[in-house]
């Protein structure tokens, strides 16, 4: 072995031990630059090469090799080793509070009757209902009369009235004169629609009676259309709306412009029919009233009531969606406290 | 209507079913049962119950009817008897203090005894001495030195009434030994009668109906043979003036009668209907009247007399006459018109016919004898009087929805027996009865395929039928047509097709809805119709919601005042027009909106107690009223607000800098942009409600879309806001439908690289940024395809008056990537009209 070899073998022994040593990036850098620099040993016996006599140089030079990469896989080796323990300090040391609360971000909503509006709205255009609207200022002939309702009929009484100042113009108490607008539009062609809207009722304003209140009205005439059509719509609209097990029931009531005349009813879906504080004690939901157009309507709407035949109904939103939340107390809905809307 | 279960059962055997089944018929037949009262009998052991039920069941081991036998004084209470009672099985001494027992007190054996209504130790009922319902188990006490473990019970105590002063004395005739709760238990059942169905407000008519829809037998009340004679024609005229008011009016008498209670299960029966009982004169006016349906009135024959001066009194029928005033038995006195009808006699009304009777001439504890009325009314005119003078009557109730003239017959028949027979007393021979005006009950044909075709349900004309003839038609079926004639019970049948209609109802309601198939409809479906109003109403919603902002419902009613709070002044102006509500329900809400700012500012002052940061929004109507237009125009209206911070203070954000008009203009950029709204331009403008200098109109075109802006400072006075400052917009929604596009194009996008540069200019202060980037765009041409506002800068070195406007500019090309020789090109045409147009001086490239 000659003196140069001797020296590199010396020189990797050293280097080798000195990297052990190694704790830092700076303290790494400093060894490279020492042991690997243009000034470093290994690489001083690669350019004192031409200074060795022709036949060490081979042999020098392989060593110088061999050593040189020896040193260079071995600072590989530590500077990943010191590159992983510095990663692994710094991800100890950037820990945060994951149970901090996010960053704030205000997100818009629908307020809670226009969502129900809207879930009822898609359900019947899914079945192939147009929507038309009407206005919530009207007269007496639309909003009384011309659904049956002449002057002094005792079924005025079931709508508590505000009327204007203006004679024979009233505040629509229901969606109902919506159905002589479009029939008067659409007559003869078949009807299927439902008319949304706003109405209002002269009540005292209390937890459990508003003023005013969005209702949803439905209307099919056409040639040949029976009670069981109805029945067989609302059922469709109900086990879309409520699922498809939902159970009803229609039970007989009355409503001026239509006779027959139903209330329908589904199974509470708070208790299952058990009965609770939200049925009252009845196991059922009252959800909308409907009935077969009456003929005296088809005759004001332009139908030949000997020819077409038709069906209503109609369904209060806020009552759906009081229900739907158990809100105790309408009046919410049309105060528009932020900490309410904010829920939905 | 409140129907005693037992008084239903005097006309139908019900004894098979059990107090739900009932309810659940009554329910299906449309008599809807809102909630039972148990008096007395238990609560059936079904497994769901669909009814509300309360009140309370009398154990049959506790509740016994017994006899007192002999009432003794108490040794140490003066205000205490001790009765000796019989419960059927044993003696007892019995310590009451009720002071209907007082009179029988030391009178030694009781001749004949007194029939009470025992609870012994242990029975559960209602506290008597607590105000209200509560309910006390029977223990044992000494009271005053005599042991007491059972009583005799009033009827607040058995929950019949709120009674309490003395206990129940029953009928002699009562078992004694008998579970109490087998004599005289009973269900009340509160039902809720439809407008059309005023016919079943009456215990004959709740049994007709389920004997219909339980194909049972109905018993119905003879009552006492019409007395025949001419006495009673003697002893009174009639007469009637308007049959079209007063179709029938019939009258008999009873004289010599005694104002004395009624038998204690009639008195127990009117208490479970709701209605208190008086003595056996008023008893039996009430009770035919809950029986029938046909309210009655009862004068003071002697004091008719008197009226008349001694004379036989002529009974008239007519409107009143102007002037005219009456005190009714409420003790109000109303003044009279020419519409409203009365009965009177020759010195002036006596009562308001079909409504209320007269002070003066109605009956009373001396009463001998009974002049009964039986009679008819138009219940327009019912309706009208009752409308006009708001006073409240059962009997008005009743005309007002329509009472067949022929119940009168079976009412005073009814009614002059039980006067006979609980006031004692003679009848008078004979009756009166003008019937000027029979209704013609109308005859109604159906055929079979009518049925179907109408209620999709295989309903044979036999079947039909049958129920029309349990509901009392009289029906005839031949050559395949059903012919029925409505029974003169009733007044809403129509005739023709609205006949048949009611006759569908009829037959539907009895053979039960629930049967009728359920059929998906088969009908031609309508041409889908594009909905572009709602459907843009809902993309609005959606864009603004997506947005950050609340969605809201308003109400339309307010008051004139309430609106003028958003001008500065706050005065109403008189002459704007509103659609003004007649009987509106308070003083701040008597007009419909005209304002959907006033809407919104209200909004964000009650909200800016609980929220530093607010932003909401609503769509939906202002009312304005067009000069010789009925109607008024029905605006669609959005209101955009937003108060205080823009966004919520949090751990992270201790303070976020408050909104200003750019947050809100952001906001109705990105709406526009959404809806695809052509040529949308921002002008400087004037609006009371805003900050003169913070305010703006928004266009499409030259089309206004609304205007929006910073609260102006007074107007911000007239709330308590305390989230700041306030910013709204108010858009024409209407505009907003009509000018959104549904169809666009897009803009393709370039396959070649954008060069992108920076330019800055030094302009006027007062030059509008809107200008300068649409000079920029100009001038630009199709290669400058963005335009970018970065910076603005003002300072010393520019000099007082400019500003530095910085944007960043991008060229592009769909052909060819540019050069920096076509950036140069584009950069100094921009540079040179700014110049021009500005005075603009290039700060920087
Ligand atoms: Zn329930």
């Amino acid at each position: 072995m000659t003196d140069r070899e001797a020296q590199l073998e010396n020189e990797r022994k050293e280097a080798l031990a000195a990297l052990n040593d190694v704790r830092t990036a700076e303290e790494l850098e400093a060894w490279r630059i020492a042991h690997l620099g243009k000034s470093s040993p290994v690489m001083q016996a690669f350019s004192d090469l031409g200074k060795l006599p022709p036949e060490e140089r081979p042999l020098v030079g392989r060593v110088a090799n061999a050593v040189k990469q020896a040193l260079e896989s071995a600072y590989a080796v530590k500077s990943e080793q010191l590159r992983q323990a510095e990663l692994e300090r710094t991800l100890t040391s950037e820990r945060i509070d994951v149970t901090l609360p996010g960053r704030a971000v205000q997100r818009g909503r629908l307020h809670p009757l226009n969502q129900t509006l809207r879930e009822v709205c898609q359900i019947f255009r899914d079945m192939g209902f147009q929507i038309y609207r009407s206005p919530e200022v009207e007269t007496d002939d639309f909003n009384f009369t011309y659904l049956n309702m002449p002057p002094y009929h005792p079924a005025r009484d079931m709508w508590d009235t505000f009327y204007t100042e203006k004679e024979g113009v009233l505040l629509r108490t229901h969606t109902s004169p919506g159905q002589i607008h479009i029939m008067r539009e659409r007559a003869p062609e078949n009807i299927r629609a439902i008319l949304p809207g706003t109405t209002m009722r002269y009540e005292q304003l209390t937890a459990r009676s508003e003023i005013e209140f969005i209702q949803v009205e439905v209307l099919v005439v056409g040639k040949g259309i029976t009670f069981a059509d109805m029945k067989g719509t609302l059922n469709d609209f109900a086990a879309r709306a409520f699922g498809k097990d939902a159970r009803t029931r229609l039970r007989p009531s009355y409503f001026p412009f239509t006779e027959p005349s139903a209330e329908m009813d589904v199974e509470c879906f708070v208790c299952g029919g058990q009965g609770c504080s939200v049925c009252k004690g009845t196991g059922w939901l009252e959800i909308l009233g409907c009935g077969m157009v009456h003929p005296t309507v088809l005759e004001f709407g332009g139908y030949d009531p000997q020819v077409f035949s038709g069906f209503a109904a109609g369904m209060g939103i806020d009552r759906s969606t009081l229900m739907r939340y158990r809100v105790e107390d309408i009046r919410y809905f049309r105060n528009n406290d932020i900490r309410f809307l904010e829920q939905f | 209507m409140k129907a005693p279960l037992s008084w239903i059962k005097d006309y139908i055997d019900l004894d098979d079913l059990n107090i739900e089944q009932i309810a659940h018929h009554l329910t299906m037949v449309g008599l809807e049962v809102e909630g039972i009262r148990l008096v007395g009998l238990p609560k059936p052991e079904d497994e769901r119950h669909e009814f509300n039920y309360e009140g309370i069941s009398w154990d049959r081991e506790k509740f016994l009817v017994a006899e007192v036998l002999e009432v003794m004084p108490h040794p140490n209470a003066d205000r205490l008897v001790l009765c000796r009672l019989n419960d059927g099985s044993q003696e007892l001494t019995i310590l009451t203090g009720a002071p209907n027992l007082y009179p029988y007190k030391g009178k030694g054996t009781l001749a004949q005894p007194l029939k009470v209504a025992y609870a012994r130790e242990g029975a559960i009922l209602y506290d008597g001495h607590q105000p209200g319902q509560v309910l006390t188990k029977l223990k044992r006490a000494v009271i005053r030195g005599v042991e007491s473990f059972s009583m005799i019970c009033s009827e607040k105590e058995l929950g019949i009434s709120d009674e309490h002063e003395g206990v129940i004395i029953l009928d002699a005739d009562a078992p004694v030994g008998k579970p109490l709760v087998d004599y005289m238990g009973d269900a009340v059942f509160d039902i809720s009668i439809l407008p059309n169905m005023v016919r079943d407000a009456s215990m004959i008519g709740i049994a007709r109906e389920l004997a219909a829809v339980t194909r049972r037998e109905l018993r119905l009340p003879e009552g006492i043979p019409l007395p025949q004679g001419d006495a009673l024609s003697k002893r009174v005229s009639l007469e009637v003036h308007k049959p079209e008011l007063n179709p029938r009016f019939m009258l008999g008498m009873v004289e010599n009668v005694q104002a004395q209670p009624s038998p204690y299960w009639v008195q127990r029966r009117l208490n479970l209907a709701g209605m208190r009982p008086i003595d056996a004169l008023v008893d039996a006016t009430n009770y035919t009247m809950l029986e029938t349906g046909e309210p009655l009135h009862a004068f003071d024959y002697d004091l008719l007399l008197r009226r008349a001066g001694g004379n036989a009194p002529s009974i008239i029928t007519r409107t009143a006459q102007p002037g005219e005033t009456l005190t009714l038995l409420d003790g109000t006195t109303q003044p009279l018109d020419e519409n409203m009808e009365v009965v009177a006699d020759s010195a002036g009304p006596l009562s308001l016919a079909g409504i209320m009777g007269g002070v003066e001439s109605g009956i009373s504890a001396q009463t001998r004898d009974v002049l009964l009325e039986a009679a008819s009314w138009n219940f327009i005119n019912i309706r009208q009087t009752l409308s006009k003078l708001k006073i409240p009557s059962e009997a008005g109730w009743r005309f007002s929805r329509g009472i067949h003239p022929a119940l009168a017959d079976q009412a005073l028949r009814l009614c002059l027996q039980r006067l006979l027979a609980w006031g004692g007393g003679r009848l008078v021979e004979g009756v009166l009865d003008a019937y000027p005006l029979p209704p013609q009950d109308p005859v109604v044909t159906l055929k079979e395929e009518e049925i179907i075709s109408h209620l999709g349900a295989e309903i044979s004309l036999e079947e039909a039928e049958g129920i029309l003839e349990r509901l009392g038609f009289e029906c005839l079926l031949q050559e395949g047509k059903l012919s029925a004639k409505t029974p003169p019970i009733r007044l809403d049948i129509g005739e023709g097709l609205i006949g048949k209609a009611s006759l569908m109802e009829e037959i539907a309601r009895i053979y039960g809805y629930e049967r009728i198939p359920s059929k998906r409809l088969a009908t031609e479906l309508p041409a889908p119709v594009f909905d572009k109003q709602l459907d843009t109403e809902e993309k609005i919603r959606d864009i603004l919601v997506s947005l950050g902002l609340q969605d809201t419902v308003a109400y339309r009613q307010t008051s004139p005042q309430r609106e003028a709070c958003i001008l500065p002044d706050q005065a109403v102006d008189p002459g704007v027009a509103y659609v003004r509500i007649k009987n509106p329900i308070s003083s701040d809400r008597t007009v419909l909106r005209r304002s959907g700012l006033a809407t919104m500012l209200e909004l964000l002052e009650y909200n800016s107690k609980f929220r530093p940061s607010l932003a909401l929004f609503e769509i939906g109507p202002v009312f304005l009223p067009v000069e010789g237009q009925l109607l008024p125009n029905e605006a669609l209206r959005l209101s955009v607000g937003m108060a205080g911070l823009r966004e919520m203070p949090t751990w992270q954000t201790k303070t976020p800098e408050p909104r200003d008009f750019y947050d809100l203009k952001g906001i109705l950029e990105a709406l526009l942009r959404g809806l695809h709204i052509p040529e949308v331009s921002y002008r400087p403008a004037e609006h009371p409600t805003f900050h003169p200098g913070k305010c703006a109109q928004v266009l499409s075109g030259e089309q206004a879309l609304g205007v929006f802006g910073e609260l102006h400072p007074m107007v911000q006075e007239h709330y308590e806001f305390e989230a700041l400052p306030v910013l709204a917009a108010e858009l024409d929604a209407d505009q907003l439908v009509a000018l959104s596009r549904v169809e666009f194009e897009h803009e393709p996008l370039s396959p070649y690289p954008p060069m992108v540069e920076d330019i800055a200019v030094i302009v006027a202060e007062e030059t509008p940024a809107a200008a300068l980037e649409a000079a920029i765009h100009q001038a630009g041409g199709k290669l400058l395809v963005d335009v970018h506002l970065f910076d603005i800068y003002r300072g010393e070195q520019l000099g007082p008056g400019k500003k530095s406007m910085a944007y960043q500019l991008t060229y592009q090309a769909y052909d060819r990537t540019l050069t920096d020789k076509d950036a140069e090109t584009i950069r100094n045409r921009v540079v040179r009209a700014l110049a021009r147009e500005f005075g603009a001086v290039l700060r920087s490239a």
